[in-house]
Parts: C-alpha cells; structure tokens; sequence
C-alpha cells in the first residue's frame, strides 16, 4: 500500500531514525520515497517531526499535511497533529507517555506503551522501534522481511551489535495485541 | 548501474561536486546549507580535496576564485544572507571569466530573516545580485536526483562557457531525502584550460585573471565579448520541464520545490476537469522563453506558483509578452504553499475560462 506518513515526538526519541526505516523499507521494496524533517529551532530541542511519503506514483509535494498514518510519540504531537489527520487515518499513540485518548471518532487509533515495553526488555532507547513494528502489522506499509536489509543499511557497520536489539524491538511492537 | 542511497538534497549535491571533480571547497555554515559543508569537511580530506571553512562568505568566495584562477573545480555554497556578502565575489569572477559554481539553499528574506525555505533570491540570482553586465548561469532542481544531475552539469558548464553557475535549492529541497543514483562521471568532452594561472613551466607567457580595466573602451569590447557568449548560452542551454502541456488552457509555472507542489494541484486540477498543466523551468537564466511562447497557444492564461512575493512572475510575462494573464499564487517569509491554495486560485481563475 501507498502511505502519507507523518512521524511526531521529542528530539531523542529517535523519530528521524523511526522515518528513514520506512523511508529505506519503500526504497528497497522498489516505491518512490521522500522524507522530511522538519528542520526549524525544533531539531534544537523540543519537538521533532518528519514527513514520509511512500508511494507507487511520483511523488509531488514532499509535505505530509494530512497523514494517513501518524505517529505520536509525546503529547505535544497528539494534540498538534490529531487534527490534521485525514479520515479515516490510522494513528499510533505511544501510550506510556500519552495519558489521553484520540478524540476524533473518524480514524482507527492505536495504543501501544512502547516506552514501557523498551524499558521492560531492556532496550530502553527503542521505544521508537518498537511502534514502527505496530505500525508495519497494522498497515502493511512494508513488509517485516524488508526490514532485515533495512537495518543493514540503516546502522552503520561500527555498530553492527545493534542491529539484533533492534530486531528484537520490531518484533515486540509487531506481536503486540 | 550503481546502487541507489537514501540521501539528504545537501548531501548529495556535495557527493555529487566531489563525482564531478570539485577538489576545493570553502564554506561558511548556515542554516539551512550546512549539511553541505559538514559533509565537505568529511569527505575532500579523504579524496584529497580541499576543505577550508573561511572565516566569512566574503572570504569564501575570494578563495573560489583564486582556486578558479588556478583552473581547479571548485564551489562556495550559503544560503539567502550569506549570498548576498558574497555578491562582490561572485561579479569579480563573472569579470574574470572564471568557472566557478555558487551554491545557495534559500531562506525566507529580507534582511536575516528566517530559516524556512524560500525562493525570494530569484531577483538576485538572475538578474544580478553583484555589481556591472553579468549573468549567471542558474539551475533549479526539483528532487535530489536532480540535484545530483545539475551538480555535474553546473561544473561543466561552467567550464564550456567560463563564467559562474549557481545552483538555485531552498530550504526543503536541501533538507529532504530521496533515493539517488550517483552517476561515475559526465559525458562531455570540455576545453582544456590554456587561461589557468597554473604554471608556464617555462614554456609560453604568463597568463594574467583580472577584472579591472581602466579604458572604457577596452572594457565594453570585453563585455561585448562576453555578452556575445551569453547569447550562445541562451540559444544553446535553456531547459525546462513540461507536464501535461499539450491541452492545457491554464499553464501553471514554478520551479524547485514549489514545482513539486503544484504537480499535485494540476493532478487535482484534472481529476475536477480542469485543463492545468505545469511548466517547471530547470534553467532559470537561460529562461525558456519558447517554452512559454509555445505554451502559450493553449492557454487561457498562466499561474506562477512561488515562494516569494512574486518574482519569476516578471519573467513569464516577459517571455509571453503579457499576451495572456500571469496571475500568482505564493507564500513568503518561509511559509509554504499547499496544493489546495494553488487549486482553489486556479479554479477562481479558471472559472472566468
């Protein structure tokens, strides 16, 4: 499937990190792709977002205004971005950090308490992995397979020993019910 | 064919200088160009290239012409505020006859203004920017591979027609990421440079770079000369890009990042039964003006979409010479257009069809 993604939380959560697996997952699955943060005093501290645009079709704007899936990762996102998103979007709710529920009735959210889940197995710093996990078995966006080349890509080889913990976090999020 | 890489517009237009044979670079950080000097400081090192951070865009520039001079490729890059300190610069080396490429990855101006991206420096780069009779030759990707393409076409042309090409990016277009391939070198076959204050090795007379002369007639025979090579450039090197043309009675126009925008206002603009079509210049000067002149048979009128308070506009009119209306959508001060504000004024304008 073709997705307009918008990926939102504090700086240190890894949201950009978060966008470039989905950004490298559509690459390396043959989709046209663009990826953007957003670059302002944000990235200085503070609230960090980006857009990713998946898609069979060229892409035009790489802005992503209204998400079909969005991704919040703290509050100031949820009540920043809900309103944005398009109908019917599927948005993903880190819930140990987000105390609210989606307030919109005309999209499908999800919650999932990744922080609580990364800091459970140890992995405290892959919060932001583990909802990419929800996110693949909630949307199909890409396939879970892709995500082993993905992550050869991603982390650089110096940090090679980073990859299985990272593996072990989309797994988590992809199992979670 | 090389593998395609997930890259940043920045990254890639440094990647790309480096492919195409630039071994000195000088910057100056600012936002939102800095990616591109951060990877010059890691990569010219390691190919035995020439990174320096000047201490200012004034120094930056000088040094790009002195590395010209000595018939090397090499590139300053800033963004809006920093181009404008290098103006003098950049009118030196376009009096020298010197190769150069100039990079800028524009801001929301005037003044220091803001960090968003922009494309309010379209006066500057085409029309001047610097002192005296010059141009430059100005390209505008749209996507980072075209960044890349433009990269090594900006080092070439610079060589074939020896005067300054600036790469015209903004703020969205350095900032984004898009899968490119990195092409190994350029096809074509460039003069040698019998000009460069290399070295005589003894053998033939010093060749000397200057820009001043006293006599006003020695001087306008010289930018005679000159203008003479621009005329070839415009005949020979203006492009752009049409999209669904061919029909079109409302042709909206924009390059770079507001290009891909209205992209998604012509798709809309269709689906609504409305015949738009998008006309992307790719060279901003040379302008292609008979691309203009030929869209004009079908078109009802024009829509320039940018970022700025209207400036390409100027240009549109220019090339059609006002035989249709230009209107114009925009936004400033680094505010984006979205594809609905360009879709609801071109059904206002379209309505009056």
């Amino acid at each position: 499937m073709a997705g307009r993604m918008l990926l939102a939380g504090f700086g240190g959560q890894g949201i950009l990190f978060a966008g470039k697996l989905f950004t490298y997952a559509g690459m390396l699955e043959g989709k046209n792709v663009t990826n953007i943060p957003e670059y302002g005093p944000e990235m200085r501290g503070g609230t960090c977002n980006c857009s990713v645009i998946i898609d069979e079709e060229p892409i035009g704007s790489p802005l992503v205004l209204e998400p079909d899936i969005l991704i919040a990762m703290n509050l100031p996102s949820l009540d920043r971005f809900e309103k944005t998103a398009a109908p019917g979007a599927k948005i993903f709710v880190d819930s140990t950090l987000i105390g609210r529920k989606v307030l919109r009735d005309d999209v499908e959210a999800f919650y999932i308490p990744a922080t609580g889940l990364a800091s459970d197995a140890g992995i405290p710093k892959l919060a932001n992995v583990i909802i990419v996990g929800k996110v693949i078995r909630e949307t199909g966006i890409c396939s879970m397979e892709i995500m082993d080349k993905v992550l050869e890509k991603v982390v650089p080889p110096t940090r090679a020993h980073l990859i299985a913990p990272n593996k072990k976090a989309l797994e988590i999020g992809y199992e979670f019910a | 064919m090389a593998d395609k890489v997930l890259v940043k517009g920045n990254e890639a237009l440094g990647e790309a200088a480096i492919a195409a044979g630039c071994r000195f670079f000088f910057g100056y950080p600012i936002t939102p160009q800095t990616e591109l000097s951060e990877y010059m400081a890691k990569r010219m090192p390691k190919i035995g290239g020439t990174f320096l951070q000047a201490e200012s865009e004034i120094a930056a520039i000088n040094m790009v012409l002195g590395a010209a001079s000595a018939g090397a490729r090499a590139m300053t890059s800033s963004s809006s505020p920093g181009i404008s300190l290098k103006g003098e610069g950049i009118s030196y080396i376009a009096g020298s006859d010197l190769p150069a490429v100039i990079v800028n990855i524009q801001r929301g101006g005037p003044g220091l203004g803001g960090i968003q991206p922009s494309q309010s420096d379209y006066f500057q780069a085409t029309k001047g920017g610097g002192h005296g009779d010059y141009h430059l030759i100005v390209l505008a990707p749209n996507s980072v591979q075209e960044i890349v393409s433009l990269t090594f076409d900006a080092f070439d042309l610079a060589d074939l027609y020896r005067m300054p090409v600036m790469i015209l990016g903004d703020g969205m277009l350095g900032q984004m990421m898009e899968p490119v391939v990195f092409p190994e070198h350029s096809e074509r076959v460039l003069p040698e440079k019998t000009w460069a204050t290399n070295t005589t090795k003894g053998l033939r007379k010093k060749n000397i770079i200057n820009s001043l002369y006293i006599k006003p007639d020695v001087l306008e025979k010289i930018n005679f000369e000159r203008y003479a090579r621009y005329a070839e450039v415009e005949k020979k090197e203006a492009r752009f890009e049409g999209y669904l043309l061919e029909d079109a009675e409302l042709v909206i126009t924009a390059y770079g990042a507001t290009s891909r925008i209205s992209r998604n206002a012509v798709n809309a603009l269709r689906e609504k039964g409305i015949k738009a079509g998008l006309l992307r210049p790719i060279t901003l000067w040379p302008f292609p003006k008979e691309a203009y002149q030929a869209a004009a048979k079908t078109a009802k009128a024009f829509l320039t979409v940018e970022m700025s308070m209207g400036q390409m506009i100027e240009d549109v009119r220019l090339a059609i010479d006002c035989a249709r209306p230009v209107h114009f959508c925009g936004r400033t001060g680094g505010m984006i257009p979205t594809p609905g504000e360009i879709e609801a004024k071109a059904e206002e304008i379209a309505r009056a069809f």
